[in-house]
Formats: C-alpha cells, structure tokens, sequence
C-alpha cells in the first residue's frame, strides 16, 4: 500500500525503504536478507524477554490487588448462619443480618414463623426493608415490591423474587441456612 | 517499537491509527527531533546514566507507593496496616520491599549523579540552574526518605524522627516551634504519622513533579554538558550518538539492570518491621538514621562531645549549611576552565565534601 515507493509484492515485512528520508540509520550494510532475519529474530527475542518481565511483575501484583476479592469470596462460602437473638424478636418485625458478605432480612410474621431472604434487591442493587404496615418487602430505590412471605417479586421493576434462606428453629436458637 | 517509528508501516490499520495520530500529535517531528539530538560520547560517558537510573527508581517509587497506599493507614492503625501488608496480603512483603530498596537506591543514584555532575563541572553556564533544580530535588528526596521512614511506627521509625526532629528542634528561638509544628504536638505520636504522611504522599510529589518537570526541561535545552577534558577538543573531533534510538536503547539497557538489581535486593533481602514503637519502652541500642542521614549524624555527635551541650550542635548545624551553601554557589565561583586556580579549588572542594561524607557515614557505621 506504499505510495512513494512500490517495491512489489516481495517485500512483506522488510523495513529497507521507510526511514522517510530523515536520517540515514547506521546499520545499513549487509544484505537485505540476514537483515530481515536478524531483525525478527530480535524482535521475537525481545517480545519474549519483554513477556518474560511482564509476567514476573504483573503477577505479583495482580495477586496484591486481588487478596481481598478472594478473602470475600472464601467468606461469602458460609452455608448457614445462626442468630441467637432473633428468638427475642417481637412478632410482626424484621431484623438484618450478614450472610456471609450479603446483606440478609430476617422477618418474624405476626403467627410467630420465620421467613428469610436475601436483602439485595434483584433489580440494581440496593437493599430492601419490611414494612410491617403494608405487609410486603420495599425497595426504596425504585419502588420494587416483593411478597414477605414468598420473595417473589410483586410490583415495580425488580426482574426476579429475593432469593429464599431456610429457616430452622433449633432448640430454641435460629439458624438460617441455604435453601 | 521501532515500527511505530516510521511513519509507514506496511500492515495498514496500524499505519491509519499512526497517521491519524501524528496528524493531531505531531509525533514525526518529535521523532525527527529525537533523532536530530545527539549525545556526546567520550570516557566519562557512563556518568550520564545516574540520572536516568535515579528517575527510573523515582518511577518505581511512584508505582509501588501507589500500590501501598491501597493497604496503608496513617494515624494509630499505621503500624498495624504494615503488619498486615507485610505478613497477611499476598505479595504485600514484596511491595514494601520494593519501596524502600528502590528508595534507597534512588538516593544513591542521585548522589553519585550530582557527584558526576560535579566533577564535569556540568553546573558552569548555561547550566546553573539545572545544578540548583537538582540540588532542590535532592533535598525532596531526602525529606520523602525522613517521612517515609516513620510511616511504618515500628520502634526504629519511631526513634530516629524523634532524634532526627530534635536536632532543628535545638536551633535558637524558631527551632523548638519548627519542630512541635513538624511533630503535630511535643511527642512522635498518631498525629505525626498523619502529618508525614500528607508530607510524603501530597506536598513532596507536587513539588518534586514540578522540580522535575524544569530539571528534565533544561536538561532538554542545554543538552549533556561534556567535561572539560572532552571540551579542550576542537568540535569536529568530539564524538556522539543520536539520542534516538541508540542513546534511550543503552538508557533503557541500564533501566533493565536497575530493575535486575532491585529484584535481587527486593527478593533476597526483604525490607524487615521492627515491634511497634512504644513510648515506654527506652531506645534499644544501635539506633541510627537512614545511612543517607549518617555523615550528618556522625558530625553532630563527635562535635556534640568536643563541645558539649547546645554549642557543639549549634557548631556542627553550621558546618553543614555552611557546606551546603558553599555547595549551592559554587557555580558562581568556579564559572569557566580559563580561571584554572578556581577551577582546581572546586575540583578540591568537590573531593573534600565528597571524601568528609564516606569518612563520616563509615565512621558512624563503625561506632553505633
């Protein structure tokens, strides 16, 4: 695709003719063709070299900045949560907890039984809250609705219900676990 | 690399982007230049490594300083976050390790780059405020080294701020104010830490950047200043090598071997954490400054015993601003190789200041 200068189809990856008139470069003896050689062969040299000291820093580095991501996934890894307080909670309230590293309601309904979700609303993100009075889970973000008793999603924008926790009362004390 | 140098490569998307980019950058002009501008090449050099090399480890330290800054608290927690970095996030010794080697190589790289700087005589016109940037440059280094060390609040941190704030703290009348503002209050405590750590991470790289930026400026401008051996010679007979490639290729040949060093140093002798520093627990013996503090130190505690009390400081804080000053002129004394008697006495001066650093910092190291 050379303009000024057309070499023919034979000249794939030679540099000879480019240095664009500015200043002669001071390698130029030799034939063109151990030219050609030996310039691949040092450019594969140093894109291994190169590749070599990348990864030798990189490494290190990414593990650095990654030591908490996988703190957080090691500690996201709980199958189930006790809570010892909730067997004091007043019928018709609702308590938040941490499940790992997610934000989790624990509702006890005016009967007396659990129900427990995940409080991470299903549409962008943010965390719900039970309303006791209107009987029905809240995502004040962007009016998502879900059924306090089901998680299904009810009303508003949230794609998909809450994810569901089993509840188990044991011997008095409330354990949450993964469904 | 060398391809994206000309302005014709032959796969054609790359050459549009070149184009495209150039169009708006100019960017053939700048290799035009680089390839215009020459350095010269004689004995001496290899000297005109040590200030790429100290701005290679002044990169490292930008790099791995930023990366510590993802961990590091200052305030009370400070000592507790370097724990955590060194022993509990996973290459975190390596990190740390990295950022003080290289800090310390850095320094060493700029004293051996001003020593060099000196004995070219490369501070004679027009080059005198290049020889003042780089004197201010130097002494931002310093500080960075004096509040980086306290950062960790490990016992030696802790003992050699406290010494090191003392010393302008014995100065008549504004020293003890100079010191409780440096200190945040009468003691070393959290409030320091917060203070040097302000220190090191804002105000040093604001005004070191700027520095820089005119060092590397003027360096730009004048071009490598050759000794005055090489600038006896007629002109035709001095010999040089363009800038680009040949001259950046050799620099960042020596980069590489900075980098190998530092690997090595890094790796084979991690950087260790003393116990916490506590106010109740006396100094343990042996406690000294960076070895860069040492000649510093040294004079003040052998002037401190020939003259005891606060004479002996006053005294030996006087010699060293007098060297400093001597220093920081000695481009208005020693101006051209026609005056050879000045010429000689700065050559000496250079010697006198340089043997007087090694006697005093090996001295200090021989009796702590």
């Amino acid at each position: 695709m050379t303009m000024n200068e057309t070499n023919g189809p034979g000249s794939t990856e030679s540099q000879e003719p480019q240095d664009s008139g500015a200043e002669p470069l001071k390698e130029a003896s030799g034939s063109q063709c151990d030219c050609v050689a030996r310039r691949a062969a040092m450019a594969a040299g140093v894109g291994v070299f190169g590749a070599g000291y990348a990864g030798a820093i990189g490494y290190p580095v990414y593990r650095y900045l990654s030591t908490p991501v996988r703190r957080a996934a090691s500690a996201a890894a709980v199958t189930e949560v006790s809570l010892p307080e909730a067997a004091s909670m007043e019928p018709g309230t609702a308590t938040m907890f941490m499940f790992g590293t997610r934000t989790a309601i624990l509702i006890r309904h005016e009967d007396e039984h659990y129900t427990a979700f995940d409080a991470t609303c299903t549409h962008l993100g943010c965390t719900v809250k039970y309303e006791p009075e209107n009987k029905r889970i809240f995502c004040a973000c962007h009016g998502g609705v879900y059924d306090p008793e089901t998680g299904d999603a009810l009303a508003g924008p949230p794609p998909k219900g809450l994810t569901v926790y089993r509840v188990e009362n044991r011997d008095g004390e409330i354990v949450v676990a993964r469904m | 690399m060398e391809k994206s140098s000309s302005p014709a490569c032959e796969w054609a998307p790359l050459r549009k982007v070149w184009e495209f980019a150039d169009d708006r950058l100019g960017l053939n002009e700048w290799i035009a230049f680089g390839r215009k501008k020459t350095v010269p090449q004689h004995g001496h050099t290899f000297w005109y490594y040590f200030g790429g090399i100290s701005m290679f480890f002044f990169l490292v330290q930008v790099t791995t300083g930023i990366l510590l800054l993802l961990y590091y608290r200052p305030g009370p927690e400070a000592y507790d976050s370097v724990r955590q970095i060194t022993y509990d996030i996973e290459f975190g010794w390596l990190i740390r390790s990295a950022h003080s080697w290289s800090a310390n190589l850095m320094v060493l790289a700029v004293f051996v780059h001003m020593f060099s700087v000196f004995f070219m005589k490369a501070f004679r016109k027009p080059r005198e405020f290049g020889w003042w940037t780089g004197l201010g440059l130097l002494g931002v280094t310093m500080v960075f080294g004096f509040s980086g060390y306290l950062l960790p609040m490990d016992e030696l941190a802790y003992f050699a701020t406290k010494v090191g704030l003392e010393i302008p703290g014995s100065i008549p009348i504004v020293g003890s104010f100079a010191a409780d503002l440096a200190r945040g209050g009468p003691t070393v405590d959290g409030n320091t830490v917060q203070r040097f750590f302000t220190l090191h991470v804002v105000i040093l790289p604001i005004v070191f950047g700027a520095l820089l930026g005119v060092h590397l400026f003027l360096v730009q401008r004048h071009g490598n200043a050759v000794p005055p051996s090489e600038e006896a010679k007629p002109v035709a007979e001095r010999a040089s090598i363009p800038f680009f490639p040949d001259f950046l290729l050799k620099d960042l040949a020596m980069w590489l071997v900075a980098l190998n060093l530092l690997a090595i140093l890094v790796s084979l002798f991690p950087w260790p954490l003393g116990p916490q520093a506590d106010p109740l627990t006396p100094a343990p013996a042996g406690i000294h400054p960076e070895w860069y503090f040492m000649s510093q130190f040294q004079l003040l505690k052998v002037l401190g015993n020939w003259f005891p009390g606060t004479v002996g400081e006053i005294l030996g804080i006087g010699l060293f601003s007098l060297g400093g000053l001597i220093w920081a002129v000695i481009p208005l004394l020693d101006r051209s190789e026609e005056n050879k008697a000045m010429a000689r006495l700065g050559t000496r001066i250079g010697l006198v200041f340089l043997g007087a650093l090694i006697v005093l910092t090996v001295w200090g190291y021989m009796v702590v």
